[in-house]
């Protein structure tokens, strides 16, 4: 190994922990879900009700999700390698579940959040 | 082509698709969209050291289109093309600058082939929350890169003069 790679890994660390630090300065409790589907919005759903929701495809994929208790999770999904429904449960604002076979964004907001970015109509 | 280049490439693309398969058995406990231990990696960095730039290319994108094949539906296709495309062009470029070794080199690879995949997921689902999965992806670029890159340095050492 060269001393630059040491630079590397260390450059590298400190890039990651800056990432970190701004990300977690602007994480708040979230308060609704939003569901993008194909980059449409398909619903919002608050998360203080516990429901269980399925989106079904129009070729025949589906995911199925449950808010309990403010947390969104999978909980069952058509792909074939359920990284979704693996995935931990979210309850922060920007947070988010992806099933990229399926193109389906779970993505929690809280209220203060207009969500220009994320939305394409 | 020479028969003995031939039978190193047939030989790096099979260690190279095997190692795809050995990594996706095993469990990872938190499962983030593209985080993976990069095994496969291994043979493709060696075959840069060992081979030729050129080679590694196509072995790296054969290796992706006979793992996507085989365990994925061919919709993943995208993203892995994306990140094994953007790992090689930086892997290229910074071998080529001779400032890191190939630890250092290992772990742009890594990092570009996260960084990639995520961009075009991004692009694929018109929603830019993926990106917050950024530093926990980098995290593990850069771990397995190291790894990897040691490992590479270990094995080209010793089977160099048997590549070419």
């Amino acid at each position: 190994m060269k001393k630059n790679d040491f630079y590397l890994i260390g450059g590298l660390i400190f890039l990651i922990a800056v990432m970190y630090f701004f990300i977690n300065l602007s994480k708040t409790e979230g308060s609704k879900l939003i569901i993008t589907v194909d980059g449409k919005e398909h619903k919002i759903l608050p998360l203080d009700k516990d429901t269980t929701y399925t989106i079904e495809h129009e070729d025949g994929n589906f995911n199925t999700l449950e808010i309990k208790d403010g947390h969104v999770g999978m909980v069952d999904a058509s792909c074939p390698d359920k990284i979704c429904v693996k995935h931990h449960t979210i309850h922060n604002n920007n947070e988010s579940i992806t099933c990229l076979p399926n193109n389906v964004v779970l993505r929690v907001l809280s209220d203060e959040e207009s969500d220009m970015d994320a939305i394409s109509r | 082509m020479k028969s003995r280049k031939v039978a190193s490439y047939g030989l790096f693309i099979a260690l190279a698709f095997i190692f795809s398969y050995v990594e996706h058995l095993i469990p990872m406990p938190f499962a983030l969209p593209g985080m993976k231990l990069g095994l496969a990696n291994l043979v493709i960095i060696i075959a840069i050291y060992g081979i030729g730039l050129k080679e590694a290319f196509v072995l790296s994108m054969v290796r992706i289109l006979l793992v996507g094949f085989t365990f994925r539906d061919s919709s993943t296709l995208l993203f892995s093309f994306a990140g094994g495309i953007l790992s090689w062009v930086l892997m290229a470029v910074f071998k080529k600058s001779k400032l890191f070794s190939m630890v250092g080199v290992s772990i742009i690879g890594g990092i570009a082939h996260n960084v990639g995949q995520i961009i075009v997921a991004i692009l694929y689902v018109k929603n830019t929350s993926l990106i917050y999965y950024l530093p926990l992806l980098m995290i593990s670029g850069v771990v397995s890169g190291t790894l990897i890159g040691i490992l590479g340095g270990l094995v080209i050492k010793r089977i160099k003069k048997y590549l070419i």
